[in-house]
């Protein structure tokens, strides 16, 4: 077993709270940045250890912070995005519920490279344990001065604030969240402007990921050079992996970017349960392409799943066996973004409703034969089209499930209900679990 | 300045123009719901998708400002396939109601499904969404949810351009409606334009709806006359009546709107009481009579009295006629040596704004002035001098004395004075006094020009004929002038508005051409 950074409270027991954090070296990384970086050179430091957003989109974080204008006057923000939402995603929750102070440092280093003093975590309603500790968290570092004026008597200040969202995927597409922290609905901003130069009340913004801030401190600890070594050099890093779905053991494992996603299930996780063969697995969250069974053996890296034909996404390894029906999950799928879609761009809007529809009646009975080319052209249709991603988002695992597995959508179209369950009466789709 | 190449068209622009501005120029028409010129960019409706060469993907023309040399296709495969595409999913929970929809003709999905889309609805799903019908929104909006395609151009109006935010957004993805926020009425002054930039029939105008189908009606462009901003509008019409107001952009007057009240006014201009014919008072009652018989009675009391003494003949007119009038008054003033007076009254609580609402709900303020003729102490002037007898005829030209001015001193002037003419078109109070009425056109039923309060002149155009006999005001003075003076009538208000402009006044630098659609400053 490799050593865990992101997940060192699995053997450190109440590493969240700021005692044992700090008889553990916290805030260690704090005081380096602080005392012995310049901003420019922690953002230097962050580009060449080649760290990756870990949100979904792997966009080079420390080019992002490069984004913003070299001068302006303008206060600068950090948005942390803690919207932890897409299926099958749980690995920024630990985090927060098991060790906030990790985050509170990468969050403190971040604003001080990126000349920022005010921070805002925007986290999902939902995650109310994390909320709380995360505030618990922030109580305490105020209290030892951590936050607030003159960090560490640096003359350096920082504002932490906590935000809870209000139960809407969309408000973690990046402008989404800064739209809906502004108090506005969430409907993600056209760009250009990118955040970097119009984010938050019009001021040059930084959103970034939980899990890539909580890589930034060990990165000032043990150096860029340290951390390219882990993994692939262009998407380097430890990974939270959230396994989730027909394995024997689910659950987030922290592995070197690149590990195999064969390794990841039959190893770590310990294979299929029940002796079922394996089906299918969704590498990156909800909204990224499936791979079958024959198409595991990819190194789980950003570029690697890429080539491979999907993305790594957050990272929320969704393992199917093959006792499950790929029209049902699918349907699942597109309920999800259906209920998500914001409804600003017309193909989201009522493009996801259409595929939902289209996909309820494939399972339940009423489908034609052209429904399986049907889901094809419409998601075609809406697929790089619209705003924000969340089309592409529920565009993309269609266009994989039913190019994969066609001959399953068209035999539920023939037969009129599922293959894979005894006829009789038609099931709600929460009940139609198979295995 | 960029060079952007659009379907094989090569045009240069100022930098920062979109490729839909730029297109626009070319003559180039991108579909478009939500992207309005007066409004933010709002990117979501997605019909102006193009392609763009070296661009991955599609990208919104409203949205993507040109750059040195760029080439764009508005008609290739991949651009029709994202319209009809946009089409598609706009129609999946429209109720396609045209039969009944009060925008049907001038609907945008309607046009657009025309010319873009045109295939066989693939949607075989079994239910749409229902939402709200006929929701009132305020006194002058109704709102259909259903219908609504979400462009948020009316939410961004009521947000950037009144900002008073009576409308939202609520509910989200394909439930989303539009709604009024808890406790608000869209009751602003400026509410009825939400309607016009609709581009479907979700908001439509409660004075307006199921009056008439739009392809039966006639457009003419004017001046709205409600006050002295001279908003540019679009008067439509169907056999003589006119159903509507519609603002008309002008960049300098109005932009793209106008305010309820002016839109209101058009009911007013062809209500009850209008004057039908030319009256003349016989023994103690009026006659109808013909236009010949009347212009010459009128003609000989004023050729009389103006050969009396310098005032025996006074003319008061007022700040809603139209240029050509105050300048065939004028000419008729000179030649009788009479006294002109003109009079600008609003009412003293009129509703106005720092937007286009003014305070001077006249439309012709600053036409009266440009032409020096004295305003509100001359009209009291002259009814003084009337009141002491000293005056043989009075004309009153569109003045509402006995509402304008007090009411006392109009009554004692009127009883003294002999020969009373009254041109209105309205059956004025003043009428009890007069010896002769002549019945004028509104500026809906006439062709001539107003000068708003910036000095901007601005042309109208006859949109219906006047009621009965009544006639345009230029006409009427035109043709008294013309016995008068004993010389060939103006046979237009153009010709009347060369004459004015040859004066080498305020108006020396404009011709009737020039003035056009959007109208000219008039020299300071």
């Amino acid at each position: 077993m490799p050593e865990l950074l992101l997940l060192r409270h699995r053997e450190i027991p109440g590493l969240r709270h700021l005692d044992v954090y700090l008889q553990h070296g916290g805030y260690q990384a704090v005081r380096a940045a602080l005392l012995e970086h310049t901003p420019e050179q922690l953002v230097d430091m962050v580009k060449a250890s080649n760290l990756r957003g870990r949100g979904g989109a792997g966009f080079p974080t420390g080019m992002k912070w490069g984004f913003l204008p070299k001068q302006g006057g303008k206060p600068v923000y950090l948005c942390v995005n803690a919207d932890e939402s897409e299926p099958g995603t749980f690995k920024d929750r630990e985090i927060m519920e098991c060790d906030p102070h990790q985050l509170l440092e990468g969050i403190l280093v971040t604003c001080f490279a990126i000349r920022s003093h005010t921070a805002y975590i925007y986290i999902r309603g939902e995650l109310l344990l994390a909320y709380e500790r995360l505030c618990e968290a922030v109580r305490e570092a105020y209290a030892k001065g951590f936050l607030g004026t003159n960090v560490l008597g640096t003359g350096f200040d920082l504002d932490v604030f906590v935000h809870r969202g209000a139960g809407a995927y969309i408000c973690g597409e990046e402008t989404g969240l800064i739209e809906s922290l502004e108090g506005k609905r969430a409907y993600p901003r056209i760009k250009p402007p990118f955040p970097a130069t119009h984010g938050l009340f019009g001021c040059p913004t930084i959103v970034n990921n939980v899990e890539t801030l909580a890589c930034v401190p060990h990165i000032v600890l043990r150096g860029a050079d340290w951390f390219r070594s882990i993994g692939p050099e262009k998407s380097p890093g430890p990974k939270l992996f959230c396994v989730s779905g027909h394995v024997v053991r689910p659950g987030v494992y922290e592995l070197p970017m690149g590990t195999p996603l064969r390794e990841i299930i039959y190893d770590h996780c310990g294979g299929i349960p029940n002796g079922r063969a394996l089906k299918a697995v969704i590498p990156g969250g909800a909204s990224m392409p499936v791979f079958t069974a024959a198409e595991i053996d990819v190194p789980m890296d950003m570029d690697s799943v890429q080539k491979a034909g999907s993305f790594l996404g957050s990272a929320g390894v969704i393992v199917m066996d093959d006792t499950v029906c790929m029209v049902w999950a699918l349907l699942l799928l597109s309920q999800f973004f259906h209920h998500e879609s914001c409804g600003q761009c017309t193909p989201c809007r009522e493009g996801t409703g259409w595929l939902h529809g289209v996909l309820t009646r494939l399972e339940h009975g009423g489908a034609s034969a052209r429904d399986a080319q049907l889901l094809l052209d419409v998601s075609g249709n809406m697929m790089g089209n619209t705003i924000c991603a969340l089309a592409d988002a529920a565009a993309m695992p269609v266009r994989a499930f039913v190019t994969k597995y066609r001959a399953e959508f068209e035999a539920h179209a023939e037969l009129g209900r599922c293959p894979l369950r005894p006829s009789g009466a038609a099931l709600e789709p929460r009940q139609h679990a198979h295995g | 300045m960029p060079t952007v190449e659009i379907d094989g068209q090569t045009i240069e622009v100022e930098a920062g123009t979109t490729v839909i501005q730029a297109a626009e120029r070319l003559g180039i028409e991108i579909p478009h719901y939500c992207w309005h010129p007066g409004l933010s960019v709002a990117g979501n409706c997605r019909m102006c998708l193009v392609e763009i060469e070296k661009s991955p993907k599609l990208q919104i023309a409203c949205n993507t400002t040109v750059a040195d040399g760029m080439v764009v296709h508005t008609t290739s495969e991949k651009t029709k396939t994202a319209q009809k595409a946009v089409l598609e999913f706009l129609l999946i929970n429209h109720p396609i109601d045209c039969p009944v929809c009060d925008q049907a003709g001038e609907c945008k999905l309607q046009e657009y499904y025309m010319d873009y889309d045109r295939q066989r609805s693939r949607v075989t799903l079994p239910e749409k969404h229902h939402k709200g019908k006929a929701i009132p929104l305020g006194p002058h909006v109704m709102l259909d949810q259903e219908r609504c395609i979400l462009c948020a151009r009316c939410t961004r109006f009521l947000d950037e351009v009144t900002r008073t935010s009576e409308l939202g957004i609520y509910q989200r993805g394909d439930h989303s409606v539009i709604a009024l926020a808890p406790g608000k009425t869209l009751d602003n002054p400026y509410s009825a334009n939400v309607v016009d930039i609709c581009p479907v029939g979700a908001l439509t105008n409660r004075d307006f709806r199921f009056k008439a189908r739009v392809w039966y009606l006639e457009r003419t462009r004017s001046v709205c006359g409600a006050c002295a901003n001279g908003c540019n509008i679009e008067i439509s019409h169907r056999g003589g009546r006119i159903f509507r107001f519609q603002p008309r952009a002008n960049a300098d007057v109005n932009q793209y709107w106008m305010c309820d009240q002016g839109r209101q006014s058009a009911y007013a201009l062809q209500g009850e009481g209008r004057v039908m014919q030319p009256l003349l008072r016989g023994e103690g009652a009026f006659a109808a009579v013909e236009w010949g018989a009347a212009l010459h009675e009128v003609a000989e009391h004023l050729v009389q009295a103006g050969r009396t003494s310098p005032g025996a003949v006074a003319i008061v007119t007022s700040a809603q006629a139209a240029n050509e009038e105050v300048f065939l008054l004028r000419r008729l003033a000179e030649r009788l040596g009479a006294r002109l007076a003109g009079i600008a009254w609003s009412p003293p609580d009129a509703l106005h704004d720092d937007f286009l609402v003014k305070a001077d709900k006249n439309p012709n303020s600053q036409g009266l002035r440009l032409q020096g003729v004295p305003l509100d102490g001359e009209a009291d002037g002259v009814l003084a001098a009337a009141a002491r007898g000293e005056v043989a005829v009075l004309v009153l030209h569109r003045a509402q004395l006995l509402a304008w001015r007090e009411r006392a001193a109009v009554e004692a002037a009127l009883e003294r004075v002999p020969y009373l003419v009254v041109l209105d078109g309205d059956q004025r109070e003043e009428v009890r006094y007069a010896n002769a009425v002549l019945p004028v056109g509104t500026y809906a039923e006439s062709d001539g020009t107003f000068t708003n309060h910036a000095g901007r002149v601005q042309r109208f155009e006859r949109a219906v004929a006047p009621p009965g006999e009544a006639r345009a005001g230029w006409w009427v003075l035109a043709e008294l002038a013309a016995r008068v003076c004993a010389e060939a009538p103006f046979t237009s208000a153009e010709a009347a508005f060369t004459a004015l402009a040859g004066e080498g006044g305020a108006f020396r630098e404009l011709s009737w051409a020039a003035l056009g659609g959007q109208g000219r400053p008039a020299a300071r």
